[in-house]
């Protein structure tokens, strides 16, 4: 019997669309509720209003949140890039002893439990007699971001051309021009592109942040404060939709810079005529 | 050649921790020749260009560099320039940027600059694609930019480290008649490392030989063609029957050897010493064997067995047992008469010149761990 095809190929679109609805539609129900003229979040709609926007901008709290989700975006960026420039330039470059185990200890973070490594991470500080800070948000998080960056700089680097930096010492140059004009250059894709990963992981991260932060909330840390007050809820949408815009802006970049520069290398080596 | 060698290594060593990547290298490249280092794999061979640019430095020995001593000097102080294996394009830049890139160092000024890189991608025919990146480019056309590249610096030496290899045949081919004109239109030393045998035989002036970090070898590719000095050389660079003999004893006119179908063979001596009454080795290339058709006759002739048979359009590969020698001959025969029909089983009587025979040393035993 030949029945089974036409009708899995009915059921199959169906499940996907389900899928996809059921991934994406509460996501979609936060701009239409900011964008309500109601305190409770229940249809029918009550009209269109800006007001959660603009009350945002006169709450103080919910600014220097902001702020300090800002603060530790752009350290744990900085940082985490940084350390994964060293790991994966180590990882790409060089055969040394043990550097499969090191590039899965650095990447099991990824897999781990993350309120495990929050509860840890919390004790560890503690112990060590260390204020609950930004300072100590950053350095979870910077734990916890570098296996992204990792993956996003191996990626880059592994496309990089040993002969490319030999190449440019045979043409005269120094070893810090090359750098400066090729190293650089090739790399600074996959840089730019963990640099924006990690800044939106970090931005909307919350348990590391909830255990690690003392009197200084994140944005996330502060959102979830917010929704015990069911007057706040709107509000909290209009800030939820913008730092889901951001999100998504920020990713779409990373992705674009990333996919521009794998065409630019794929074919960098070997081709054929 | 003339007398002060463009390129003189010395005695050169290189270990990589107890691996010996070369052992006792000495060699002199004439300026002006296109100069090949043939071998397989690991024998040393890249090890030895990347010492002359400079990316790799002997462990004892020295290289000099147009009379200079280069023991010490980076890459980017030597006149030498490089075309690497992946060619090595600078993907963030195009094709002006990347000949151009060795010049902005040399502040010629804008005009001047400009001017000799639209020399060199005419050179290497790539003037209408000065615009495009990397790329864009296809495999050959790439090769021509890492050599404009290197070119543009006037460098006194060209290294090329299998330049041809990532090619497809065609094309390797067509760069291969592009390569030599471009060697004799600049007229500065050539270096070219391959382990493709005919690549190095239609490009060279001479070949050096390489097996287990030492030279086996140098001389022009006919001489390393036609008088192999070893066994592995003779084998490396194309077929050879071997055949065991005996030394029977010196004359004026070289060693007479017996051996077992071919009769006693009076050949050149090589320069290794073989000793009067040991056994020895003679080769004879594939197509110094020919077929004698019908009632053809010739001085010299053998009969056989045609054991098995491989045709190659223009010619046509044949195993030809003979009884009393241990393996079958191999030949090669033009298809002009046939030999491409010739069943497998026939009978057929082969011709062959004793003069065409080469005595061959033994070779020296590879010690590449210290």
């Amino acid at each position: 019997m030949n029945t089974g095809a036409p009708e899995k190929s009915r059921l199959l679109p169906a499940y996907v669309a389900f899928y996809f609805l059921f991934l994406y539609l509460p996501i979609l129900l936060l701009p239409v509720f900011s964008f309500n003229n109601a305190a409770a979040t229940t249809f029918p709609l009550a009209g269109f209003t800006t007001k959660w926007y603009v009350s945002l901008w006169g709450n103080g709290e919910m600014l220097t949140a902001a702020v300090n989700s800002l603060i530790v975006g752009v350290c744990v960026s900085v940082l985490s890039t940084l350390l994964g420039i060293c790991a994966a330039r180590a990882i790409t470059r060089y055969r040394f002893r043990g550097r499969r185990a090191a590039n899965g200890l650095i990447m099991a973070p990824l897999f781990l439990p993350e309120i495990i490594v929050a509860v840890s991470l919390l004790m560890v500080v503690l112990a060590a007699g260390m204020e609950l800070s930004l300072a100590t948000i950053i350095l979870g998080q910077t734990v916890f971001c570098l296996p992204y960056c990792m993956s996003v700089l191996t990626a880059g680097f592994e496309g990089f051309d040993r002969s490319l930096e030999e190449a440019s010492l045979d043409l005269g140059e120094t070893a810090f021009g090359t750098f400066r004009r090729v190293t650089l250059p090739v790399v600074a894709p996959a840089i730019l592109s963990s640099l924006l990963v990690s800044f939106t992981i970090s931005l909307d991260e919350f348990i590391l942040a909830f255990f690690l932060s003392g009197t200084e909330p994140t944005l996330p840390v502060y959102i979830w404060g917010q929704l015990r007050f069911a007057a706040k809820l709107p509000s909290v949408l209009a800030l939820g939709t913008i730092m889901l815009l951001i999100s998504i802006l920020l990713l779409t970049i990373a992705e674009v810079v990333r996919r521009r520069a794998e065409r630019r290398y794929a074919t960098g080596g070997y081709a054929h005529a | 050649m003339p007398d002060t060698p463009m390129i003189a290594i010395d005695r050169v060593s290189k270990f990589y921790g107890i691996y010996n990547a070369l052992s006792d290298v000495s060699l002199n490249i004439g300026a002006g020749e296109f100069f090949a280092l043939l071998g397989p794999s690991g024998c040393g061979k890249t090890t030895l260009l990347r010492s002359i640019a400079g990316f790799d430095n002997p462990s004892s020995g020295d290289i000099r560099i147009d009379g200079h001593s280069a023991i010490g000097v980076p890459p980017n102080l030597r006149p030498t320039n490089m075309v690497f294996q992946s060619y090595a394009i600078f993907p963030h830049l195009n094709v002006e940027e990347n000949v151009a890139y060795g010049l902005k160092r040399l502040k010629l000024g804008a005009d001047e600059e400009r001017r000799r890189v639209g020399a060199a991608l005419e050179q290497v025919r790539l003037g209408h694609l000065g615009k495009r990146r990397g790329h864009e480019l296809s495999g050959g056309q790439r090769q021509r930019v890492a050599l404009a590249r290197a070119l543009v610096l006037r460098p006194k030496v060209l290294l090329l480290d299998e330049p041809l290899s990532a090619l497809d045949k065609k094309l390797r081919e067509e760069m291969q008649v592009e390569l030599r004109s471009l060697q004799r239109a600049v007229g500065i030393t050539f270096v070219l490392v391959t382990h493709d045998q005919y690549e190095a035989l239609a490009l060279s002036d001479r070949i050096a030989v390489m097996f287990g970090g030492r030279i086996a070898q140098v001389a022009t590719p006919k001489e390393i063609y036609q008088h192999p000095r070893t066994k592995s050389v003779a084998d490396f660079l194309g077929g050879m029957n071997f055949l065991s003999g005996r030394t029977l004893g010196q004359t004026a006119s070289g060693l007479t050897v017996e051996t077992e179908k071919f009769g006693t063979l009076t050949l050149s001596l090589p320069e290794e010493r073989i000793e009067v009454g040991a056994r020895a080795t003679v080769g004879i290339r594939p197509e110094r064997l020919r077929l004698l058709w019908d009632d053809a006759r010739a001085p010299h002739e053998l009969t056989g067995k045609v054991v098995n048979r491989a045709y190659f359009g223009e010619t046509t590969h044949l195993l030809v047992g003979v009884e009393g020698l241990e393996k079958p001959l191999s030949m090669i025969e033009t298809n002009t008469h046939g030999a491409d029909d010739l069943p497998i089983g026939a009978d057929i009587r082969l011709a062959y010149d004793p003069e065409a025979f080469v005595l061959l040393a033994d070779d020296p035993p590879v010690e590449r761990l210290n």
